[in-house]
Formats: C-alpha cells, structure tokens, sequence
C-alpha cells in the first residue's frame, strides 16, 4: 500500500499533469482561461481574489523551502531548527490562514451572487472541493504542530526527503509512511489536486503571463495564411481513417 | 522609414441620423451571442451624452489610453508593465455590467401561451444574465436624443470639462442644447494601448492591414485590455472568458468588401481606404508633450502614396502594387490629410485612432435657421462658428484634445463648401472669394464636395482584395471537412461549452446537410443541436423548434427562470432581436 501511494501514485500524478497539460494545451487553447467573473461581481473579487492569491505564492514559497531546501542545509548557515520552526510556523501560517480565508470569500461570492453561481460549472464545483481540502488540510498540519509543541513532528526529516527523493526515481518509501496521517492525507490530497489540474480552470496558473515584462508593447502579425480554425491535422493527432487513406494529400 | 498599411475609416458625422442600423447589423452579424448580450462593437452615442459603457472617457477614473510620464516618455495610463502584473487577480478598475447595462429579453412565451382570459398577456423583461424578472434602466444607447438630458446632461464627462473651462460657467439650458449623434467602433489604432496592456500578448495589428485583433487562443482572460483602451472597445465576453473586440470585418475586407457598418449605413456616412503611414515614427509620434500637437503629429506619420520615394519605400516593405494605387484613391487619405476635414476621435489619449470624424456643421446651422438667419450664408455662418462657443468648445473637447482654433478651421471648411455650392446649385457665378477665405482652390472644394456629397460605392470604399495567390486558403474551401473532433465537440466538450477549436461554418452546414440528405425524417433537433437549418429545409416534416409547441401538450406554468437557461444558454440573444424566450 505504501509503495502504491508513495512510490507509484506520485509518478502516475506527474504523468498526468504533464500530459494533460500538454493535450489541454494542444486541443484546448480556446478553453485556457481564467474564465473571470469579474463582470458581474467585482467588490467582493477585489478583496478576495488577491488575499488568495498572493497567499498561495507564499503557500506555494513555503513548501519549496521546506520540501526541496534540505535540513542540512539551513542548519549549516546557522538556522537553528526552532528557529526554522518557528518562522514556519508565522509565515506559513499567516500565508495558509490568507489563502484560506480568501478562497472562502470567493467561494461565499460564488455562491451568493446569482450570475457567478449560474457560470459555474460542475468541473469548477470539483475543483473547489479538492483545491479546499488541500488548503484546510495542509493548514491542520501546521496547526497540529503548534499544539504538539517541540513533540510535534519533524516533516523535514520524512516527507522532504520523500519528495526530493522522487526526483532521483528512488522514492524513499519508508520516509514517508513513517510521517503522520494529517501529512499523508494533506499529500494525497495534494496529488488529487495536481491530476484533476489541467482538466480545470487552475491551468491559467501554468501561463501566468510572467513575459509581459519582457515584450514589446505594440505587436504586429502578419495575417494567417491558412484562416486559425482550420490548420492542417497535426501529426499524430490525425482521427483515424481519416486524410491520409481517404483522400490525395496535398 | 518603415512604411505600412492601414485600413481606415472616416465618418462624415453631419450625415448621421442616428438610426442605430450600423449597430444593429453589427450586432447580427458579430455578438448575438451567448457572453456577448451586452456587447455593441458598434454603437451610436447622442452627444452631448454619457456614451456606452457610461462615462467611458472619465480617464480620471477608467485609466485608459497613454500619458507622458516624468520623464516625457510613453507610459499606460493604468501603470506599468510590474504594476500591471500585481494587479492581475483583481483588476484594479474594470467596468462592471452595470457600467455597460443588464441585457435583457422578454417573456414572449407568455404572449403565445397564455390562456384565454380577460387580461392581455404581458411579457416581461427577463435579464440575460440571471435569468429572472428585471427592471430595464439603462442600455447602450439610453440617453438617445438627449433623453434624460435635464436630469443626467452633467454627467457626461466632455460636457463638464468644458463647463468647468469656460470662465462664464454655461449652465445646461437644455433649450440651447445641441445635438449630434457619435458612431463608434474600435479606433484600430496605431499606438494602441489596449495591446500594450495585454499580458498574454494576444491582441495584435495585423502588418497587411493594420486591423487590431485579439487572438483568441491566446488570449487568457486576464482583462488588463478592457482597463488599458480609453474609447472602452474591447469586451469581456462572459461565457468564454476572452476579450472580443470590432474586427474591422476583416473577412469582408479581406475579399474587398466594406464592413457591415459601413455597407448598411443608411446616411451612407463612412469611408473606407487605405493609409501608408510610418511605422517607425509611431512611439515619438505619440510622444509629442503638447497634447495639441497630437493632431498635427499624427498627420504627420500619414505619407503622401503619390510621392514616388515613399511607393518605392512601399513596394521595398512588400506592400503590393494594387495596394499602393488604392492607397492613391484613398477617400480616407483625401478626408484626413488632402483636405483636411477629418479629425480623431480624442487624440489626447495618445492611442493615434485610425477612425476619423468629420465633425458635424449642423449643430451650429440648425441653431442658425432656427434664429431666423441665412443658414447657407458663408458670413453669416463664419460668423456663427466663432460666435458660438458651446459646440465649437465642445467638439474641440472631442476631436482636437480642446483646441478650437482647429475645430473652428474644419468648421469653416464645411460651412464654406455648403455656402460655395449653394451658389453654384442655384446658377450664380461661383464665388471664387468663398473658397479662398479657407485656404482652398475652388477646384479642390468642388472634389472635396463631391467626395462627401455624392461619391458613390466604389469611391467611399476602396479596398484592394487581400493576396491573389493566397485567396483559396482565405476561403472555408481550402479546409477538409473531417475537422478534428468533428462538429458540435464544442458543445460536448468537458470543459463547458465554449472549449475546444471552434468548427468552420462551413464543415456545420456540410454535416447538417449530409444528414438532411441521408436520413429518412426530418431532421431533428439531436443532430441540428436544437437550431433550425431553414437554408436546408425542404418543407418536409416540420424540425424541433420551427413552430411554436401545440395546445395539447401540456404547458409549464408561466415562464420559470429555468425556461429561461435554455436560450440563454444556447443561443443568446440580443435585446432588440426578438428572439422567442423559449424553445420547447
């Protein structure tokens, strides 16, 4: 069972981020936004929508640093694991408390603005769950910690070297099994958010339009030569028994 | 020197009567549709007049267009690249729908269905957003012919700014009100900040013709656009979360076809042409620090297509012949830069528009006639246009970023004409003083009025074809019909309705024809998807949804919302179109 969940489901996550991605991005360019409400509701988003958001950076910041820095190596510059700890425990807490409360600002603005409501899909309504779940439970992993005080346990000598260890494709099964069940559950979670991710509306995060800041500001194109809705079938991705049996290539 | 093309467009506002044709056909032809109830591409504004979204050219509020920063350079109005970026999960000021208005339709179904009774039906407008009952208080064009002006005439922003200019604080008598009507579409811009503020770098101008268009794959619905244009053309389209803005028609003129505004314009009021501009001069062309100079620095970028070194400089960038020697019969070109008669639209907002106006004399002789005077007199008019400082002011508010000297030289130009050819009309020895007294020949006022008098089709609108050899591909023609998915996957598909690649009209009607023909029945509504082909029905059978449902099916009671989802859903509809509230 640990194998399946700690060595195997990772793995099968990734190939099913990464390709759905890819395919999302290939078949579904026109589907690939944000899709914003902000038309019909605007105060209530404009409070919301960037407590959640920059939450996440951090969210997002604070488990780089305590999944991918190893314990070695903050100890080594001086920080000391209480140290470590504590600042962990204010920051990662203010940022997931932020988060939290910001996707339950949107979610309330999403269910009692009529509009919003109505322009919600089942598929959103699925995202929302999980992308929830994952927030409450990676906050009750950090809360637990306060209650246990020093007892509390250590992620950075299980589940870091779990996840670092995947990379190498010699995934330290025992680490993880040994952390936890609000860890392994807040994982898992976690991994359910990353295969739903690219059949959802998340996948606007994956073209976060960091090049704007390099771009110039006018941008001229020549016109399509072929008209944008009907380009040539791409290799590979031909239905079968189609162009090249029925019909003269060109 | 970079020389490039652009389509323009030059609207003769004195003959508009304001009769909403081109926004209506627009609208047919380009958002009756689902996510775009409230959308006008084209819409017509009675100024003086809030406009459509209202208030749109309060750029104190809106921060549309380009301002000069510290340094004298070019910067957005609404911030910088970084400031842009930070603003993105809640754009800091973004139109909401109650800015444009609610759309809405009505419960017809309750005129057909109602049962026999002593009170006539009545069919309520339903919002084309929630579906529900609405009050209907604003629309695109609301404040038509001054509606509302006693009450709502201070809130239109050129209207305040001038009020707040003029030392004698004019006060809004509306019996001395005047009067015009505003078409709109996108300005097609040769600095436009609307691209500029896109993040996902989706909009783009086209190097052929200059047409301003968003990609739609690309684009991302980050609606940095909506905030980044001044004149408020770009919208949101709420069903598929991407930007959609005025195309220029660019299928028609592709083939050498007008747009649907201009082509239905009753008042036959546009113009159509090429410009040769200077692509290189653009940025510093709009960088000019007095705002009044912007006029004449946009003129300025315009170039003479019957200079030999810039047709050289043309043909060298692989701009075709035939698109030189339409750029010589350009009317556009003999409006804004020959004659000088056509103006911007706020050139203060340092976008360069590429739709020009020619601003209207009619408010000043209709204030003439109905005073008693000679209105066709050139003094009496020459006279009047100084004399009269409200529109004079208020025009130059629109067109020349406040400078009257300029509104007032255009004005005198139109009034010279009319007086000029009154004189000839009625058999008089044409007075060649008139003509002089604005600095033209009285051959070129006799062109110059029978370009906005009496030029037909083909002289209001020049328009070479796009590329020959690449007119097939252009075409539907040049695709297969076994279109990846096939048609309709954009229904199915599992992100929502409006995913996947949409399919060519032309491989729809190939497949709802193929099953027409191979079926035995009528066609139904599973394989139209609930439309009703009339170009394809030959009388046989009666589809789904041609006529209205019969009496012994038993009715819902009056319409509920969910009624309502159907159409809403599928089909959208405008809120003039008509369109029957319910499918059964």
């Amino acid at each position: 069972m640990d194998l399946l969940l700690w060595g195997v489901l990772p793995y099968v996550m990734v190939a099913i981020l990464i390709g759905g991605s890819i395919w999302r991005y290939r078949y579904d360019q026109f589907g690939w936004t944000t899709r914003s409400s902000q038309l019909y509701e605007s105060r209530l988003l404009r409070i919301g929508s960037p407590i959640f958001h920059f939450g996440l950076l951090a969210v997002i910041a604070g488990h780089f640093f305590g999944l991918v820095i190893p314990m070695a190596w903050t100890l080594a510059v001086g920080m000391s694991q209480d140290f470590y700890h504590l600042n962990a425990l204010l920051v990662g807490g203010v940022a997931g408390v932020g988060t939290l409360g910001g996707i339950l600002i949107l979610i309330y603005r999403r269910r009692k603005t009529g509009p919003v409501f109505m322009a919600t899909t089942r598929n959103d309504k699925v995202m929302y769950v999980v992308l929830t779940a994952a927030i409450v439970l990676g906050l009750w992993t950090t809360l637990a910690s306060v209650f246990e005080g020093d007892h509390g346990h250590n992620y950075r000598e299980t589940v870091a070297p779990w996840f670092r260890s995947l990379f190498i494709f010699q995934p330290d099964i025992a680490a993880m099994a040994a952390a936890p069940f609000s860890f392994h559950i807040h994982t898992l979670v976690g991994m359910l958010l990353f295969i739903i991710w690219p059949f959802t509306r998340l996948v606007h995060a994956f073209t976060a339009p960091l090049h704007y800041l390099f771009r110039p500001y006018i941008v001229y194109r020549t016109r399509d030569q072929v008209p944008g809705a009907i380009r040539p079938i791409r290799r590979g991705w031909a239905p079968i028994g189609t162009s090249d049996r029925t019909r003269d290539k060109k | 020197m970079r020389v490039m093309a652009q389509m323009g467009m030059v609207m003769n506002l004195d003959k508009c009567i304001g009769c909403h044709t081109c926004s209506v056909t627009c609208k047919q032809a380009w958002t009756n549709r689902a996510g775009t109830e409230y959308v006008w591409f084209n819409n017509v504004e009675t100024r003086p007049g809030q406009g459509y979204p209202r208030r749109y050219e309060d750029q104190e509020k809106w921060r549309g267009g380009w301002k000069l920063n510290k340094k004298g350079r070019l910067a957005l109005n609404s911030g910088g690249r970084v400031a842009k970026l930070l603003g993105l999960f809640a754009s800091p000021v973004q139109p909401e729908l109650k800015d444009y208005y609610e759309p809405w339709t009505y419960d017809y179904k309750t005129l057909i269905d109602a049962p026999l009774g002593d009170d006539f039906p009545v069919a309520r407008p339903k919002s084309l957003i929630t579906g529900k009952d609405t009050q209907i208080t604003w629309s695109a064009n609301w404040d038509d012919d001054l509606a509302g002006a006693p009450e709502m005439g201070h809130l239109d922003p050129i209207g305040e700014k001038v009020r707040r200019e003029s030392e004698d604080k004019i006060k809004f008598a509306f019996e001395q009100t005047f009067m015009f009507y505003l078409p709109r579409i996108c300005e097609h811009c040769l600095n436009p900040s609307c691209m500029a503020s896109c993040p996902s770098g989706a909009i783009y101008k086209r190097v052929e013709d200059g047409i301003v268009l968003v990609d739609q794959d690309k684009c991302r619905g980050w609606r940095q656009c909506i905030t980044g244009c001044p004149y408020k053309k770009i919208y949101f389209n709420h069903k598929t979360g991407k930007a959609e803005k005025c195309t220029f028609c660019y299928p028609r003129v592709e083939i050498g076809l007008p747009t649907v505004c201009s082509e239905t314009c009753v008042g036959r009021l546009r113009y159509l042409g090429l410009f040769l501009y200077d692509a290189d001069r653009v940025t510093d062309a709009a960088a000019v620090t007095d705002e009044t100079d912007l006029y004449q620095s946009q003129m300025d970028l315009l170039l003479d297509p019957n200079d030999p070194a810039v047709a050289a400089a043309a043909s060298a960038q692989g701009i075709p012949d035939d698109w030189i020697d339409a750029a010589r019969r350009s009317p556009v070109y003999a409006l804004a830069k020959v004659y000088q008669v056509a103006l911007p639209l706020h050139p203060e907002y340092r976008t360069m528009p590429m739709v020009w106006y020619v601003p209207p004399l009619s408010p000043i002789v209709d204030l003439l006639s109905d005073q008693g005077h000679d209105a066709e007199d050139s003094g009496t008019l020459f006279g009047a246009i100084d004399a009269l400082r409200i529109p004079v002011e208020y025009l130059a508010e629109l067109f020349t970023a406040g400078d009257t000297d300029l509104i007032t030289e255009v004005l005198r130009k139109l009034a010279a004409m009319r007086a000029y050819m009154r004189g000839i009309t009625l058999g008089q020895q044409a007075d060649a003083a008139i003509p002089a007294s604005v600095g033209m020949s009285p051959e070129s006022m006799y062109e110059m009025y029978r370009l906005m008098a009496i030029a037909k089709y083909e002289e209001r609108y020049v328009i070479p074809k796009a590329h020959v050899e690449q007119a097939h591909d252009l075409e539907e023609m040049g695709c297969s019909v076994d279109f990846e998915g096939g048609p309709g996957m954009y229904e199915d598909s599992p992100f929502g309705e409006a995913s996947g690649r949409p399919t060519p009209v032309a491989v729809e009607n190939f497949y709802a024809l193929k099953d027409r023909q191979t079926s035995d029945t009528a066609s139904g509504a599973a394989t139209l998807r609930n439309r009703v082909n009339l170009l394809n029905w030959d009388g046989n059978g009666a589809p789904a949804g041609l006529f209205p449902e019969s009496r012994d099916v038993p009715r819902a009671a009056a319409a509920s919302p969910a009624d309502l989802g159907g159409p809403t859903a599928a089909g959208g509809s405008s809120p003039g179109s008509g369109d029957s509230a319910g499918t059964p």
